[in-house]
């Protein structure tokens, strides 16, 4: 998912183009305090005459508390992005104060409260020994994200980029987010020149169960996108684990060998998951 | 009259004569002769130990007895460094003489410091690859008496062959050369790498000129430009900026838009048929199409292919590439960069070649028709695929010709890789101000909006297809960009056509009005 800064023409025009599967209009952290107002009229004017077309469209926020957030969501909501971004959310009671405001904006507008999907910032200590009870809050919540960048702040981590501070973080929230069957996206990498780096960290952050990773430049998608796209060796090896298991199936048996190696129902559901990713109809097998 | 593309072309235009228009990219060629008669190089004789030597480029020129309306030729090697042009044009204004044919293989911004010679009558007419910066706003507005002439790389040749150029004094700068004149660009403080543009003036022209900033021991080895075709050498202490001339490497952009425009070109190479062992291919050195080079070579090493040759103007990219063994050979007429060079140098599998080999369609086969795949840009390209590479969104000049539609006519495969609008204005359109290459000569455009095959290819749009790459109707993304950007103003012109764009073959397939101030 890629962060486009809100107040940015060029950007915001051409933002569906480079092959993210997301653009992230933001009207937060990239945005400077006196740029506030300017974002939030140019992101809604994007909203309404510019195609994401083969985008999902999420609106970053700034947070209910600040003097920015209830004009966000005055705007913005209307105009009913795939979904939107909540900043820096710390406990049950705040994700259900703002999502009340939403459904009262909507109402306003005749607007359905299913439409549009909210996706939830954790980026406090609080927010993460809280996580699981907010995820699971509303249905509207479709995806948990972790702040990396904030999240170490709040922590007082002087020495950030090696991740480690974060670990338990990022391992709580994805847990969290699978417990409720939900997405899970990871912070941001910051070095836009260390390809290298975002590899690594993207390849670890996929291990751990992550969906996604936000990205802060065109740049840094491809490579994103390699690492959570399966190989072509993985596709086959997923394709011939589903199909030796059909086969097994109309015979009755529930675990077999597949190339000398154990295949039972959990490894038949990941090459189900890797044929999802690969977007291949298993039927076409 | 109107051309094959339905451009009105005058039948004969003063300063240049009788005009021939368009009738398609291979109606000439397929004839199998150059109708034209050639004309036959100059007789010269020169006693055994005199000297060629003079102490100034200014006794050179003397020595040349200049004249009103001759024709003084360069070529374009030193980039954006060349100050030898300014140099020669502002001794032959001094010296009084009027009426000048310039004849440059390129002219660039680094030549602006000539505009004044435009205007008072030293330089009467042009005739370039391509013109850039204020000479080539200049000369659309009018500055010039006579209509300038664009032609390609390859029809330059032609040109110098059948006297339509008829060169007096080619005025060849090298950064080695020893004191009869068998010079190069390889080596020296300057070094420029090929000097494959120079070769043709060299052989043609009446008198020639070569100045140098380094005179080595003869021989001069090697030897692009040979003794027996040059009268006067001159060593002058600088031929331009080095660092402009000898600048560095040529890096791949790291600006996202072209990024993902090569990759998506990338993708369409890799699944169009013709990215198979031993193929040959070109890029530019600009932007976008640089960078298809990137991913090009990184789906060749995970297929494990090897390239045949890599043709045209050479990058350091294309060297690192020879260098890692995935091309067997490069055949380069003009380098990009320093490291390209020493590469020149030192690599016998480096290998310069003259204009003519490169691309003059008459001849029994330049080297761009064995061109399996060539990526090229664009500043406009139309629903025809008709491609604009010269005039910019104001009318101006402000582009090259090259060997845009020579490697175009010549590859199996040509992708025109652009963004299909810049700021509010539409690349991607129904009609462009000016055609340099000829949609037929076109496969395939590859923006970050679409791609989009040309209809005359349906077996490509096929392959494209069956690997599950997305292909869009041009005239659709046409209208997709007018959305965005709204409909641009036309560009204001008077009835009077300053410029021609000569095709290849020598045809006339568009003209160039003049633009109003």
């Amino acid at each position: 998912m890629l962060y486009i800064p809100g107040n940015n023409p060029a950007m915001l025009q051409q933002g569906s183009v480079y092959g993210a599967d997301g653009v992230l209009l933001d009207l937060e952290d990239a945005v400077a305090l006196n740029q506030k107002d300017a974002a939030r009229i140019l992101v809604a004017h994007m909203l309404k005459y510019i195609s994401y077309e083969g985008c999902e469209v999420t609106v970053r926020v700034n947070h209910i508390d600040t003097p920015f957030g209830l004009e966000d969501l005055k705007q913005i909501v209307p105009l009913q992005p795939n979904a939107l971004r909540l900043p820096k959310v710390e406990t049950v009671d705040e994700i259900k104060r703002i999502l009340e405001l939403i459904e009262q904006i909507e109402d306003e507008h005749n607007l359905p409260h299913e439409h549009m999907k909210v996706h939830v910032m954790i980026e406090t200590a609080l927010g993460v020994q809280n996580v699981y009870d907010i995820a699971r809050y509303s249905p509207r919540i479709d995806a948990i994200s972790i702040g990396g960048q904030d999240l170490a702040a709040d922590m007082q981590l002087v020495k950030a980029n090696d991740g480690v501070g974060i670990d338990y973080a990022r391992k709580q929230i994805v847990m969290a987010a699978k417990a409720c069957k939900i997405d899970v996206f990871d912070t941001v990498f910051v070095d836009v020149e260390n390809e290298e780096g975002l590899r690594e960290e993207a390849e670890y952050i996929k291990k751990l169960g992550f969906t996604g990773k936000a990205i802060i430049n065109p740049r840094q998608i491809e490579v994103v996108n390699e690492v959570f796209t399966p190989t072509e060796l993985e596709i086959r090896k997923a394709a011939k684990i589903v199909k030796a298991f059909e086969r097994n199936k109309a015979e009755g048996i529930g675990v077999f060998a597949v190339d000398g190696k154990m295949v039972d129902a959990p490894v038949v559901q990941r090459a189900l998951r890797v044929l999802e990713m690969a977007d291949i109809d298993v039927e076409s097998l | 009259m109107k051309n094959i593309l339905q451009r009105e072309i005058p039948e004969e235009l003063e300063g240049i004569g009788k005009l021939e228009a368009f009738e398609g990219a291979f109606s000439k060629l397929k004839k199998g002769w150059m109708e034209e008669k050639t004309v036959p190089p100059p007789n010269k004789a020169k006693m055994p130990h005199s000297s060629k030597i003079c102490d100034t480029l200014r006794d050179a020129i003397l020595k040349t007895k200049p004249r009103n309306g001759m024709t003084v030729s360069f070529h374009h090697h030193l980039r954006g460094g060349d100050n030898l042009v300014y140099e020669a044009i502002k001794i032959l204004a001094d010296l009084g003489i009027k009426d000048i044919t310039l004849a440059a293989s390129s002219l660039t911004t680094a030549h602006d410091p000539i505009l004044p010679y435009f205007k008072d009558g030293t330089i009467t007419q042009v005739y370039a690859s391509g013109i850039r910066g204020e000479l080539g706003k200049a000369i659309a507005e009018g500055v010039l008496p006579k209509p300038f002439v664009i032609h390609s790389h390859g029809g330059r040749v032609r040109s110098v062959h059948t006297g339509k150029i008829k060169i007096d004094l080619a005025i060849l700068a090298a950064s080695a050369a020893d004191e009869e004149g068998n010079a190069t660009g390889a080596h020296g403080p300057s070094a420029f790498g090929s000097m494959g543009y120079a070769a043709i003036d060299s052989w043609y022209a009446k008198q020639v000129i070569v100045v140098t900033d380094n005179i080595v021991d003869y021989p001069c080895v090697p030897q692009s430009i040979t003794q027996n075709y040059i009268d006067y050498v001159v060593k002058v202490d600088s031929i331009g900026d080095p660092s402009k001339i000898a600048g560095g490497t040529t890096r791949i952009t790291k600006a996202p838009m072209d990024l993902q425009i090569a990759r998506l070109a990338a993708q369409v190479i890799e699944h169009s048929g013709e990215l198979k062992e031993g193929f040959s291919f070109q890029v530019g050195a600009g932007g976008a199409s640089l960078a298809v080079a990137k991913y090009i070579r990184k789906i060749m090493k995970q297929r494990s292919i090897k390239g045949s040759f890599i043709l045209g103007g050479v990058t350091s990219y294309g060297v690192d590439m020879l260098n890692e063994g995935l091309f067997r050979s490069i055949f380069d007429v003009q380098s990009f960069d320093a490291a390209v060079s020493s590469s020149l140098l030192d690599n016998q599998y480096h290998i310069e070649i003259p204009a003519g080999l490169y691309a003059n369609p008459f001849n029994c086969g330049c080297m761009t028709n064995k061109l399996d795949i060539v990526v090229l840009g664009a500043l406009e390209i139309d629903t025809n695929f008709n491609v604009n590479v010269i005039t910019g969104s104001e009318g101006y000049v402000r582009g090259a010709s090259g060997g845009h539609s020579d490697t175009a006519s010549g590859a199996n495969l040509t992708v025109v890789v652009c963004p299909s609008f810049r700021g509010r204005i539409p690349i991607v359109k129904k009609k462009v101000h000016t055609i340099v290459t000829p949609g037929e000569s076109i496969d395939v455009l590859v923006t970050e909006r679409g791609i989009c095959v040309n209809p005359q290819k349906p077996e490509l749009k096929a392959h494209l297809e069956a690997a599950g790459i997305k292909v869009k109707d041009i005239a659709v993304l046409a209208e997709e960009v007018e959305g965005i950007t709204g409909k641009a103003k036309p560009i204001e012109t008077t009835e009077r056509v300053v410029g021609i764009v000569e095709y290849r073959d020598g045809t006339v397939i568009d003209v160039i009005h003049q633009v109003k101030e």
